[in-house]
């Protein structure tokens, strides 16, 4: 593999009084926090929180309606930001081009900008897929021959084409099994101890916010209610964040008697 | 609907700025050439054959009892190449390849794909509309020169079997020679080409701005659709008030 370990130094983000409306609703309202540089830090909340739309942000697919995201010194906003930091994001449906192979997919980014040449792009496609242990027998195949599991590996080597400085995933193991999950939760941590980069993660997984997480946000309705380490998260009492961590499912007596 | 058309007039303009990208890209122009000519080109030669035919034996009757059959041809070459050929070709090409376009590019941006392609610095204008706008500029036109020999053609035959209108082959393609000019092909074309970026235009912005999931991707398609044929009629009538000048033009 060419990547080597800590190939890219993570960045640090910084967030100041972050605010968004969609219509008459505010689905951020003035966030603040920071995102130290090569952390693993995982967003969580209730759905409809605003989680998805601030990462969003972080990407510059959304202007805030009023504050800043900082993404080093400059701002998320900035002209060309994206151009001198290396940032890239891992949706929650993966965002394969359906039309176009694994192989393309993951090559994407460095053929439409003409970065490399045919062969190197092949090496560095299988490298990447190598990375998140999916081997070249899946290059040749469109993203709807694979599973959802696969999908989201795919999803993340095209992520790791930039070797990104910023990484992010939106509700990374949404709509995968248990087993699957855990295999994707390892592969971000995994990747994060050896690239270096900042890693940003959305979710409402419990198990894999406080598997892999150096800190936790809690969002509540565009309000940061708790940021910590899993364990200061778990030590928090907040009435929402409570009922989140201990809701499960428990079959009541009058189900059974049914 | 004003905010729509401005979206749509940003479109064009940032697709007409990215065009000296398209040497660049020509083999997504050809791929997308080539799914317009295999999807539409049997389809529209079927229709014009049959709308030659039935323009033939609308009229050849009515200008056989008056003895003017013999200038049948001319009638049925002008209305194709300046009206029918266009405006059917427009139509049929809005309901077959704008309604796919609208449909591929609104999944995409149902299925975060587009998202993607941005965090990727890629834009999705240069990489996915104007492709798609060059490739239907250059077929709409090369189909309305199918459709007008295939429209001839069914005119033809029409008129030499029809026992009504008994005009012969060579007098309906004599007198078509002399009545249709080089500028009455250039009209439809010209129409043709300005009903292409329409079709490309409208099925593109209306793909790349669904919202609300597969739902929205029907009210995408459908609104495509829709828009496309009232601005090919629109601009129909338009463009034929502006063209009136080319009418006398160069003779074959």
């Amino acid at each position: 593999m060419t990547m080597p370990p800590n190939s890219s130094n993570g960045i640090p983000v910084s967030i100041r009084s972050l605010r968004k409306s969609f219509g008459h609703q505010e689905v951020l309202k003035g966030l603040e926090f920071e995102i130290r540089s090569g952390e693993v830090f995982v967003l969580m909340g209730p759905s409809g929180s605003g989680k998805s739309v601030f990462l969003r942000h972080l990407i510059g697919l959304e202007s805030p309606d009023s504050g800043e995201i900082r993404i080093g010194n400059e701002l998320a906003t900035a002209e060309g930001v994206g151009d001198r930091f290396r940032l890239a994001m891992v949706f929650q449906s993966g965002g394969l081009l359906n039309s176009l192979t694994v192989a393309e997919n993951v090559g994407l980014m460095l053929t439409e900008h003409r970065l490399k040449s045919p062969d190197e792009i092949q090496k560095i496609v299988a490298d990447r897929l190598a990375l998140v242990r999916l081997g070249p027998e899946v290059a040749g195949k469109l993203p709807s021959e694979l599973s959802g599991g696969m999908r989201k590996r795919v999803a993340i080597a095209r992520a790791l084409v930039s070797d990104p400085q910023l990484i992010l995933y939106d509700e990374p193991t949404s709509e995968l099994d248990p087993m699957v999950a855990l295999t994707i939760g390892r592969e971000i941590l995994k990747l994060n101890r050896r690239t270096g980069a900042t890693s940003v993660v959305v979710t409402h997984d419990r198990d894999l916010a406080f598997g892999i997480a150096d800190r936790i946000a809690f969002l509540v309705n565009g309000h940061l209610v708790a940021i910590g380490t899993p364990d200061e998260i778990r030590a928090m009492r907040h009435p929402v964040l409570e009922e989140f961590l201990a809701a499960d499912f428990k079959r009541s007596t009058d189900d059974d008697s049914r | 609907m004003f905010q729509n058309l401005g979206e749509m007039l940003m479109l064009l303009g940032a697709t007409l700025r990215a065009l000296p990208r398209v040497w660049r890209d020509r083999r997504k122009v050809g791929e997308q050439l080539f799914d317009i000519g295999n999807a539409s080109l049997f389809m529209a030669c079927t229709l014009s054959l049959f709308i030659g035919g039935v323009l033939a034996l609308q009229t050849g009757p009515v200008l056989s009892e008056r003895g003017l059959g013999s200038s049948l041809g001319g009638l049925v070459a002008l209305g194709l190449c300046k009206e029918l050929a266009p405006v059917m070709m427009a139509v049929l090409i809005a309901g077959r390849i704008g309604s796919a376009m609208a449909a591929e590019l609104g999944s995409m941006r149902v299925y975060q794909e587009i998202d993607a392609l941005r965090t990727l610095n890629i834009n999705p204008i240069h990489y996915l509309v104007v492709p798609r706008v060059i490739a239907i500029s250059i077929a709409l036109p090369c189909l309305v020169v199918f459709a007008n020999l295939t429209g001839w053609l069914g005119g033809a035959v029409v008129a030499s079997m029809n026992d009504r209108i008994g005009v012969s082959w060579n007098a309906y393609f004599g007198n078509l020679r002399q009545v249709v000019e080089f500028s009455d092909l250039a009209n439809g074309m010209i129409k043709s080409f300005v009903f292409a970026v329409v079709i490309g235009v409208v099925s593109c912005h209306q793909g790349l701005t669904t919202l609300g999931g597969p739902r929205g991707v029907g009210r995408s398609v459908t609104k495509a659709v829709v828009n496309s044929i009232v601005f090919i009629l629109v601009l129909d009538y338009v463009l034929t008030r502006l063209l009136l000048p080319l009418d006398k033009g160069w003779r074959f």
